[in-house]
């Protein structure tokens, strides 16, 4: 605080704050766009657009924004819908409604990519095969293997993007706006169509492209179900050409270029989400909070009632017994029947089989160290971005959220690049190289987390202790790291629970002992192993679930 | 306590120039109001008191020691000063108690004695028994004057209360605005207090300092001095609901706008051709007749203990305002659209410009 | 003659009466303030004439039309009952313009499009709203969007208006300036206001006639200078402007004070059933207390404080304290000085009453 001394406590938090994210994020992501747009040292545009002209590429694009567009119309509308279903009307239970739509949120969807190609696969899956078998139906009902398929089934798990941010919206939304239009004349459903959606159009919108983010760079479920029909998006083409060519140079030229480009679509969205949230937002929030009217459905109560208990028991219930039932069948394509089913595939995944047990671990192990030391690292980049005042902060900003931006395999890509021994370090194929890459990916969570604990706490906080006659320590140990805590806690959870699921970025950075329990999952489904990959697919939903739910409850009892 | 001694104090923030060679005085055990509208660098001031900020030039002396000038900065926690924020700024995760010891702990007092001085400074501010709650569990007024236990609870020779009533509302505001008062009075303490709420800074002040948005101090003065003899109409204008009228000189009269109505007090001091008449709604004296510039009531409110009256007279319109039970008892009580005549109780003068603005 | 009319209105929220057998009646042009502390069951009763709320007791009528009966289980939803009204957070669309937002209630009703044009006009012209018709909401100031409010409210030309705390999201200086505003425009257009606020010195700059509720309860209904000069009880005293109480006790025909003793007539008349009760409460206004320099009551001033064009001061009576107010031009004692009072006009309650609760 004195002028004295130069290299005071800011200094030594800038220092640290800028090194973590250089070495851990601006430096694998610089590294894709320098081999991307750079050959022999040399600026090369050209050779960038000829491998962008490829047909197999040129596919993978196209393929991509068709996915992600219809997943987008798909989950938007049915998010959409949902929302306003449990905010605004009298349907029935919809508190546990509520609840039961943010399930899928915790599911990874490739688990349930492998349900449904369990279930609706042309020949083997079980709804075809009961239509064929035992209603005589001549052709399978539905090929999951398809545009379709794949829009159908990443709807599913995206659409709570949607479903959140517009029940928000609506429950925040001042009632009066309504209440305003009621007694202007307007009956319900006139203000619902005029006033109430467009009011919340920004928060739709917002939701929407959140989906379009994730679809674009979504790995899993096109890379189990697309594949087998010759469907590739990018994600899916990076992981196929790295993995076919073990890293040759074109493959990682590609892949790089590939991921370019990625990058480029991502930042647009991100850039066209924030212009939504900052420019179109209304100032919707205010006033005394009454209730707002709800709509009464009257003859349409139970009908919508059961239309969502089907949806839920279609998408959620249907999959998840599927994932526990084939992982219990003796063998594959067998009827599920009580004779047929056996535990010994649970108890060989878990106790016999090193391949599975070793997922289990690393996972876990994976997901505490990144969750901890991100967790930690976070605290101090979000408290020099938000608390100190010093020059260049709008780049740390900038590097901390870049990876928000940046999907999972391009991340794993960058690593490769900066960690298998072209700079000195090569950690390539062991776990550290994985682990690397989770603290790049999940920094910005952990940024958002603390800086939103920081920003709570606000400069008169500290600015009293320090009259109080705090020095700056004393005034961050008495004041700031208190007050932090809960976001501390909340960053730990927010990475540690992804990670435990997480494939994208392991599936390219997996060696031989090195695998995840989503690595583990997709590598047995592409070996033909499907009773397994379920049974691996039950365990790890139970570690999942589990966990979720322990972390919830102890944020309720520490609320 | 300690007198502050303020000197050639600058401040300015990338290039923009917050205040510029400020001198200032405050006395030992005074209680001094720092008065102005927002962004008038008020704020600024005090910040530099406590040594949150430093200037750019000049210095701060609190009592006998320099805090601030142009080569060192005394950081905050070693000026042994006093504070209470707009926004509370109670630490959430401590109780009462813990709040208000926190300073004490900080300065290493033993425990028992710690305990003593919490518990009767606690008792001061009124909050006995709630020693144990958490901020959470308290309303703003309460966690006030949490605040100002733990301001005070070290003795500090100086304190500084920057606008610590604005989030309170307007019943609790009017009581702790007193309470503040008497407490300062008991303990003798020097008090910089902030605010853009002349009531409170009539209120509370030995002395009020006026500053204009500039960062300038416009004039220094009891409370009386600055509502009675306010040095300029901006001064006038800030502390009160105020009617401008320009009045020109027609030979040895002062004529209001219309050209008609002729001012009938005294004459003013001043020089020139075009000035500007200053008066407060209390200053206007209603009747029925006799003399007086005669006016027309467009509005009148009875709002209880007064009567609130919108008057058209002498080509403009007054604001006036009169005790609602003499009015009753005199018979001036007017409806709207009744003759009345104006005479003046007081009045300021000032020059020409100060009525271009119009009525405040 | 009235327009509006509420008839012994009930209404429980679980097992807590918010409002109890209320009784009112708005005549046409009239506006009248409903006034109370927080949770006194103003803005409900408001709610339940809008019909936002439904009722548990009692009946709602406008005019010839039945709003709400409890008796004949009648409820007419609020789109229906034909009110302008205005929210205290403005509640204007930001995302329709100021036009569309004026509009709506028109198109709702689907008048002709010139028909709306011309609507719209006026009720801009009204409120004093030019040149902003396609501006959007959220480009105007909050004075600017409550006039955006009013007048959409105003635009299908409602017999009643309500009006819910309307200006108290606005800066001091503009709600005064509003106040009077939709004061003219009422006169100008002649419609009944039925008003909801906190803040007294606003009922009585605005209303006709105050409805002061307490709990649930009607403690009083009349004009601005009956419950300022007659107040009810002592809830209704302590609630409408300033207030001072002294104890006292009647003894011997004399009155006590702590331990000072001064015939009646030095303070004013209290009723002779009080002076017959032994203890009482002495109420006063601040500015109803005169300094005299002989007799009186005697006392010594515990703090001077100027606040502007008023002074204010608090008087030592024995053990309690009062308080004054003069305007600066009276003359009046200094700190520590004693210093005799009289009482211009004061009330007087038993002991007994805790209504000021």
């Amino acid at each position: 605080m004195t002028g004295s001394f130069r290299f005071g406590t800011p200094q030594i938090l800038f220092a640290l704050a800028v090194g973590i994210l250089v070495i851990f994020v601006a430096v694998p992501v610089l590294l894709i766009f320098f081999n991307a747009l750079w050959v022999d040292g040399r600026f090369n545009i050209t050779d960038t657009v000829k491998v962008l002209s490829e047909p197999d590429t040129y596919k993978a694009l196209i393929n991509s924004l068709i996915l992600a567009s219809g997943v987008t119309v798909t989950g938007t509308i049915v998010g959409t819908f949902f929302a306003w279903l449990v905010t605004r009307t009298d349907l029935p239970y919809k508190g546990a409604m509520r609840v039961l739509f943010l399930v899928p949120f915790m599911l990874p969807s490739f688990i349930g990519a492998l349900a449904w190609k369990m279930l609706l696969s042309p020949r083997a899956g079980y709804i075809n095969r009961f239509f064929m078998e035992t209603l005589g139906f001549s052709e399978p009902v539905f090929n999951i293997y398809s545009y379709h398929g794949i829009i159908l089934v990443e709807t599913m798990y995206l659409f709570p993007f949607v479903f959140i941010q517009v029940c928000g919206a609506l429950e925040r939304m001042d009632p009066t706006l309504e209440e305003s239009a009621r007694i202007s004349g307007a009956d319900l459903f006139t203000i619902t169509r005029k006033i109430t959606i467009p009011l919340v159009a920004p928060s739709i919108l917002s939701g929407a492209l959140l989906i379009m983010l994730y679809s674009m760079a979504h790995f899993g479920t096109v890379a189990m179900l697309g594949i087998e029909a010759g469907i590739y998006n990018i994600p899916t083409l990076i992981y196929e050409r790295i993995h076919q060519s073990a890293g040759s140079f074109g493959a990682i030229r590609t892949g790089t270029v590939l991921s370019t480009v990625l990058v480029a679509t991502a930042a647009l969205i991100i850039w066209l989400q924030n212009k939504v949230l900052s420019g179109g937002r209304y100032q919707i929030i205010a006033g005394k909070s009454f209730r707002p009217t709800e709509i009464r459905l009257r003859g349409l109560r139970l009908p919508l009632l059961a239309f969502c208990v089907a949806y839920i028991g279609f998408t959620i219930v249907l999959p998840t017994a599927t994932i526990f039932l084939v992982g219990g069948l003796a063998t594959y394509g067998l009827p599920i029947t009580p004779e047929n089913m056996t535990f010994d595939n649970y108890h060989h995944i878990l106790f016999e089989w090193d391949l599975t047990r070793d997922a289990i671990w690393n996972s876990i192990g994976l997901g505490l160290a990144a969750a901890l030391i991100t967790m930690f690292a976070g605290v101090v980049i979000s408290y020099v971005i938000v608390k100190m005042k010093v020059p260049g902060k709008g780049i740390l900003e900038f590097l901390g959220m870049l990876p928000f931006s940046v999907p999972g395999s391009v991340i794993a890509l960058g690593v490769i690049l900066a960690w298998s021994g072209k700079y000195g370090v090569n950690i390539y194929n062991t776990i550290w190289i994985i682990l690397v890459a989770y603290i790049a990916r999940y920094m910005a969570f952990a940024l958002k987390a603390n800086s939103a604990a920081l920003e709570q706490v606000h400069d008169s906080l500290v600015e009293a202790a320090r009259a109080s006659g705090a020095t700056m320590w004393q005034a961050l140990r008495d004041i700031v790291i208190p007050l932090v805590r809960p976001g501390m806690v909340a960053a730990f959870f927010l990475i540690f629970l992804p990670a435990l699921r997480e494939l994208t970025v392991s599936v390219l950075l997996y060696g031989p002992t090195t695998r995840t329990i989503g690595v583990a999952i997709y590598t047995l489904n592409e070996d033909g192993e499907t009773v397994y990959a379920a049974a691996m697919a039950g365990v790890a939903l139970i570690i999942i679930v589990t966990a979720e739910v322990v972390v919830k409850r102890v944020f309720k009892i520490k609320q | 306590m300690s007198s502050v001694k303020i000197a050639g104090l600058s401040k300015s923030y990338g290039g923009r120039s917050i205040l510029h060679g400020l001198d200032l005085t405050v006395e030992a055990g005074e209680s001094f109001t720092l008065l102005g509208p927002s962004g008038c660098g008020k704020t600024v001031l005090m910040r530099l008191l406590a040594g949150f900020e430093a200037p750019n030039a000049g210095s701060i002396r609190i009592g006998d020691t320099v805090v601030a000038d142009g080569g060192t900065n005394v950081p905050p926690d070693r000026r042994g000063i006093g504070m209470v924020f707009q926004d509370y700024a109670v630490w959430p995760h401590m109780s009462v108690r813990d709040n208000v010891a926190y300073p004490l702990k900080i300065g290493g007092v033993p425990a028992d004695e710690r305990d003593r001085a919490t518990r009767a400074v606690i008792g001061q501010v009124g909050m006995a028994g709630l020693e144990t709650r958490m901020p959470s569990q308290l309303s703003g007024g309460q966690q006030q004057r949490v605040a100002l236990a733990r301001a005070l609870v070290s003795k500090p020779s100086l304190l500084l209360l920057d606008e610590p009533l604005n989030n309170l509302d307007a019943n609790l505001r009017e009581e702790m605005r007193f309470e503040i008062r008497e407490l300062q009075q008991k303990l003798g303490i020097t008090v910089v207090y902030v605010t853009h709420d002349q009531e409170i800074a009539l209120a509370i002040a030995d002395r009020i300092g006026v500053m204009d948005e500039t960062g300038r101090l416009r004039q220094v003065g009891t409370p009386d001095d600055v509502f009675d003899r306010p040095a300029d109409a901006f001064i006038y204008r800030f502390l009160g609901v105020a009617n401008f009228v320009a009045m020109h000189r027609a030979g040895e009269a002062w004529c209001f706008p219309d050209g008609v109505g002729v001012w009938e007090g005294a004459p003013p001091e001043m020089e020139g051709d075009r000035l500007t008449l200053g008066c407060r709604p209390f200053d206007i004296d209603l009747a029925r007749d006799g003399a007086g510039l005669p006016g027309v009531v467009t509005r009148a409110s009875f709002l209880g203990a007064q009567m609130d009256y919108l008057i058209e007279a002498g080509g403009v319109t007054f604001r006036a305002a009169t005790d609602s039970r003499r009015a009753l008892r005199d018979d001036r009580r007017f409806e709207e659209g009744e003759p009345c005549r104006l005479t003046f109780r007081g009045a300021q003068w000032f020059d020409a410009s100060a009525s271009e603005g119009g009525r405040a | 003659m009235s327009y509006l009319k509420l008839a012994g209105i009930d209404k429980r929220f679980g097992a807590v009466a918010a409002v109890s057998g209320l009784n009112l009646e708005v005549a046409p042009g009239e506006c009248v303030a409903m006034l109370g502390p927080s949770g006194c069951g103003k803005t409900t009763t408001l709610r339940m004439v809008a019909g936002f709320e439904d009722i548990d007791g009692g009946e709602i009528v406008a005019g010839d039309k039945l709003l709400s009966s409890k008796a004949k289980n009648y409820y007419l939803p609020p789109e229906k009952r034909d009110f302008g009204m205005v929210f205290q957070a403005f509640a204007v669309w930001p995302h329709l313009s100021v036009f569309e937002n004026i509009a709506f209630p028109l198109r709702i009703r689907k008048l002709p499009q010139d028909e709306i044009r011309k609507r719209v006009e006026d009720a801009l012209r009204h409120t004093n709203l030019t040149g902003v018709v396609d501006s959007r909401p959220d480009d105007l100031s909050g004075g600017g969007k409550q006039r955006i409010a009013l007048a959409r409210a105003l635009a299908i030309r409602p017999k009643v208006m309500l009006l819910d705390e309307p200006l108290s999201s606005l800066d001091p200086h503009f709600r005064e300036e509003m106040r009077f505003e939709i004061k003219d425009i009422q006169r100008r257009l002649g419609f009944s206001i039925l008003y909801v606020t906190h803040d007294q010195s606003e009922a009585m700059a605005l209303s006709d006639r105050i409805l002061v509720m307490k709990k649930g309860v009607v403690q009083q209904v009349g004009s601005p200078r009956d419950v300022y000069y007659r107040p009810a009880n002592r809830f209704v005293f302590s609630f409408i402007g300033l207030s001072s109480f002294l104890r006292v006790r009647f003894a011997g025909g004399r009155m006590v004070v702590d331990d000072l003793e001064l015939p009646f007539d030095s303070v004013g008349e209290a009723p002779a059933e009080l002076v017959g009760a032994g203890d009482g409460v002495l109420a006063v206004r601040p500015s109803d207390v005169d300094f005299v320099d002989e007799g009186g009551l005697r006392g010594v001033v515990r703090r001077r404080s100027s606040l502007g064009e008023i002074v204010d001061y608090q008087i030592a009576v024995g053990s309690q304290t009062l308080r004054v107010q003069k305007t600066r031009h009276e003359s009046g004692p200094q700190t520590g000085e004693t210093c005799g009072v009289r009482f211009a006009m004061s009330n007087w309650y038993p002991m007994s009453d805790a209504t000021d609760g």
